[in-house]
């Protein structure tokens, strides 16, 4: 029983600080190392080019956050940002040449698309008890042959001015999707933390049978996260396709794992329950940081992708050795 | 001590325990208890839920370890330190209600899990079906073995662990609560299984509450309160109103608590509640015709053994579960059928579930996310925002008029001790100002300070108008709470009776016995 609660004397506590700060500590110290190799990493143009590219993974990272939060996963955001694009774009060119606030056309269906493919994936879960790594590992192929049958594997391409401005055109200074990642992630931020969805999304991922038994529509939750997140990489897919100027099939190969190791790196627990915005927004930046860093230092990038592989590994290995530490 | 009998046999007993000492924080579970089992002997251990009877079982299990005392085996004194893998090779076997079985690999495999039959440094499958079918048929039960045990009744599976236990060599069994699921029949196969067992020599040490089955199959008995030894001997020797005074009169008592407000208004009325045997609900009985009422202002006690239907009918005045027949009704409207516990709260039913971890609390996360959850509807800005001073407020008059004590209401849950994280439950109920609430095990695996807190303010709330429902295995709890018991068994409801006019003892008799043998039936309403 708890009779006597030996005194807390606050000696410092390097394991729990580090836990704590350590990601963002391992930013900053990263941002200082590039620099000093590469007085360029600093320059203005590259920096909203890190940005941007953070960006456009990072606004899925946010949706990607509650997924994640219910003990979830969605491996599929990858294909289905392409897909989101590529529908976007198809339907506003199946509309005519050339009509003013084309680009809203592309902007709207792709965040639709992507919004009605998660709330299929979110049923999936949670109608036929399918787990969420096999629903999603089923889109992940799914929506990438869907995108390849659109539109005969070939890209889209030849958008206005007004449709690029969203991919390649900044607001007083800054990228327009660096302002999307940053509306986004706020909205998300204050969604998490001072909303009754944020808490009830931390409950069903906490303990699924407690929340039900609380009054929790868990499986409607369950459902919305995968909706949320399927827009936002609907939405992705159209800042993507404005970017590069073209929604092409092999957009976003990949992205599926960048998201999901912001998300971790971050400090969520695949588990379920604990993880934030916050971590996330950090997390999205450090593998941005990391790859461009990389790239501007010329490693290869063989040599990359077993560096941010092994960050992942570590990150989570010393997330578990601190937690395991604990009384 | 009471003794029973011709006491020892001049032979050495299979297993002597002797002067087994265990202290846990602020108890003793047990007090210097001897026990001995002769080879061949089906040895009853019987006890009220807190005698010691688990914490000996686990001592005898290699699970935990005693502060004092000595295990011997045939002679030999066992090592303290044995881990349960090495006792279960000296062939003492345990068998716990929940099985420790692999439910996706076949019968055969789960016999012989880490024994397979090997040929040339690879499993002789045909050998260890061969086996196992040989193995099964000695017990009865003609299942193929290749089948995937999830498949299995209850009654199937336990008779795989016993097939288990006989496949390593068993000299002797512990059987804890092994009837507690089982339907009649199956409970004489098991038996018949067990006198074949003793026969071949192999004795039995068999935990049960279901008392009428101790002069069905086990020789000799011994009785536990308060960790201590009360009585034992040989069970012909015995009448079983003689076992019940044996184990009632626990020295934990509450007093009675005495509340003026006379029950009001019928606030729930539940009635014919039935539901089949189902894969869902395993562990539990059928339930046939359930029917109670609970006023305002009154508390209700259900008392029974486990799986008799207490937490299930509960679960479906909560809607929690479904049941196949039967009606709901809350301050006359009629609620069935419900569906979700949502419903159930919506319509003003509140529930403090059995398992704290399991079902109640979100361990990891804050004590306000704990207590307020259900409540953030009406906690809400424009149906969206938490409206966090309100919560702070909320959170603040609980944690006064509950005395809970927390560092501050954004550290974790799971760092409260068990009784402050029930009242952080509690709270949480109390908030929804509920019509009716329901409390399952309000006071499991808490200090006996906070024991007492709890109850009283299970009295308050029903002072203040609020009908309840309260699931305790503890009898003294049920007795000093209550207004009416009621009492489940097998399922159905074997008595209700007024609390004033109720003892332990009939209680332990409407419980445990079937209505055939020697219990005075009370008049059931």
């Amino acid at each position: 029983m708890s009779a006597a609660e030996p005194a807390t004397h606050r000696r410092f506590d390097a394991v729990g600080w580090l836990r704590r700060y350590g990601t963002p500590l391992f930013l900053v110290l990263l941002i200082v190392f590039f620099a000093l190799e590469n007085p360029r990493f600093l320059s203005m143009r590259n920096v909203s080019n890190i940005l941007t590219e953070v960006s456009i993974y990072g606004i899925i990272a946010v949706g990607m956050t509650f997924v994640i939060l219910t003990a979830g996963v969605d491996l599929a955001v990858g294909s289905l940002l392409a897909f989101a694009g590529m529908a976007g774009a198809y339907v506003m060119k199946a509309l005519g040449a050339d009509y003013p606030l084309s680009w809203l056309v592309a902007l709207s269906t792709a965040t639709a698309v992507g919004a009605l493919v998660g709330y299929l994936q979110g049923k999936a879960v949670t109608v036929f008890s399918i787990p969420p790594f096999i629903v999603t590992l089923g889109g992940l192929t799914v929506w990438r042959g869907a995108t390849l049958i659109l539109n005969d594997g070939s890209p889209i391409a030849g958008f206005d001015a007004s449709y690029r401005w969203w991919g390649t055109g900044s607001i007083i200074g800054v990228p327009v999707p660096v302002v999307f990642f940053g509306v986004i992630a706020l909205v998300g931020y204050v969604a998490q933390r001072y909303t009754r969805y944020g808490r009830y999304v931390y409950a069903v991922g906490g303990n699924p049978e407690a929340a039900r038994l609380n009054g929790l529509d868990v499986a409607g939750i369950i459902t919305s996260v995968y909706l949320i997140v399927g827009a936002l990489a609907g939405l992705a897919g159209f800042l993507l396709s404005a970017r590069l100027g073209a929604a092409e099939a092999v957009g976003g190969v990949g992205y599926e794992l960048r998201v999901i190791a912001s998300v971790v790196i971050g400090g969520a627990s695949l588990a379920g329950g604990r993880g934030g915005i916050g971590g996330t927004v950090i997390g999205a930046l450090l593998i941005g940081v990391l790859t461009n860093g990389l790239v501007i230092m010329h490693v290869s990038s063989y040599w990359q992708q077993v560096v941010i592989g092994l960050i992942i590994v570590a990150a989570v290995a010393f997330d578990s050795y601190a937690k395991s530490r604990r009384p | 001590m009471a003794k029973f009998g011709s006491g020892p046999m001049s032979s050495a007993p299979l297993l002597d325990v002797r002067k087994i000492c265990k202290q846990f924080p602020g108890v003793r579970a047990l007090d210097g208890v001897d026990l001995q089992v002769q080879a061949g002997d089906v040895h009853a251990l019987l006890g009220e839920n807190g005698a010691g009877k688990s914490t000996l079982l686990k001592i005898l299990s290699g699970a935990l370890r005693a502060d004092q005392g000595e295990v011997v085996l045939q002679g030999a004194t066992l090592d303290p330190e044995h881990t349960p893998r090495e006792r279960q090779r000296l062939g003492l076997i345990t068998i716990y209600q929940e099985f420790n079985l692999l439910p996706f690999m076949s019968i055969a495999e789960n016999l012989f899990l880490g024994r397979e039959p090997r040929r040339y440094g690879f499993i002789d499958w045909k050998a260890m079906h061969e086996k196992s079918r040989a193995l099964l048929a000695s017990l009865g039960l003609n299942v193929d073995p290749r089948r995937e045990v999830r498949h299995l009744s209850v009654a199937h599976q336990q008779m795989v662990e016993i097939g288990r236990a006989v496949a390593q060599q068993a000299k002797l069994i512990i059987m804890d609560e092994p009837t507690a699921a089982l339907s009649g029949r199956e409970v004489e196969i098991l038996h018949a299984v067990i006198r074949d067992l003793k026969a071949r020599g192999v004795s039995f040490i068999y935990v049960t509450h279901r008392l009428d089955e101790i002069k069905q199959v086990c020789d000799s008995f011994r009785v536990l309160r308060d960790g201590r030894l009360v009585a034992s001997g040989e069970v012909s020797t015995v009448e079983i109103r003689d076992l019940i005074r044996f184990m009632v009169g626990r020295d934990v008592e509450f007093p009675r608590l005495a509340r003026r407000a006379p029950p009001g208004a019928p606030v729930l009325e539940v009635k014919g509640i039935s539901r089949a045997l189902d894969a869902a609900h395993r562990h539990a009985m059928a339930l046939e015709d359930l029917s109670i009422e609970v006023k305002a202002g009154e508390i209700v006690g259900f008392a029974g053994l486990v799986g008799a239907g207490r937490t299930e009918l509960a679960r479906i005045i909560f809607g929690a579960d479904h049941c196949d027949r039967g009606v709901i009704y809350l301050n006359g409207k009629n609620l069935s059928p419900l569906r979700s516990p949502r419903e159930a709260i919506r319509a003003g039913v509140a529930l403090v579930p059995e398992d704290r971890k399991q079902q109640g609390c979100f361990l990891e996360q804050s004590i306000s996310q704990n207590m307020t959850l259900p409540s953030l509807r009406r906690l809400a800005r424009w149906r969206i925002f938490v409206n966090e001073a309100e919560e702070r407020r909320l959170i603040r008059k609980y944690q006064t008029a509950l005395r809970i004590k927390m560092p501050n209401s954004s550290s974790a849950i799971g760092t409260l001790s068990g009784g402050n994280q029930q009242k952080v439950l509690l709270a949480r109920c109390m908030a929804l100002s509920p019509r009716l609430l329901i409390v399952d095990e309000p006071t499991r695996g808490i200090d006996i300070g906070s024991k007492a807190e709890v109850h009283q303010l299970l009295s308050d709330m029903a002072q203040s108008g609020i009908a309840l429902i309260v699931i305790s295995s503890e009898m003294p709890e049920v007795l000093a709470l209550s207004d009416r018991i009621v009492v489940f068994r097998e399922g159905r409801i074997s008595g209700i009776l007024d609390a004033a006019d109720a003892t332990e003892h009939t209680l332990m008799q409407l419980m445990a016995i079937a209505a055939a043998a020697d219990a005075p039936r009370a008049a059931s309403a």
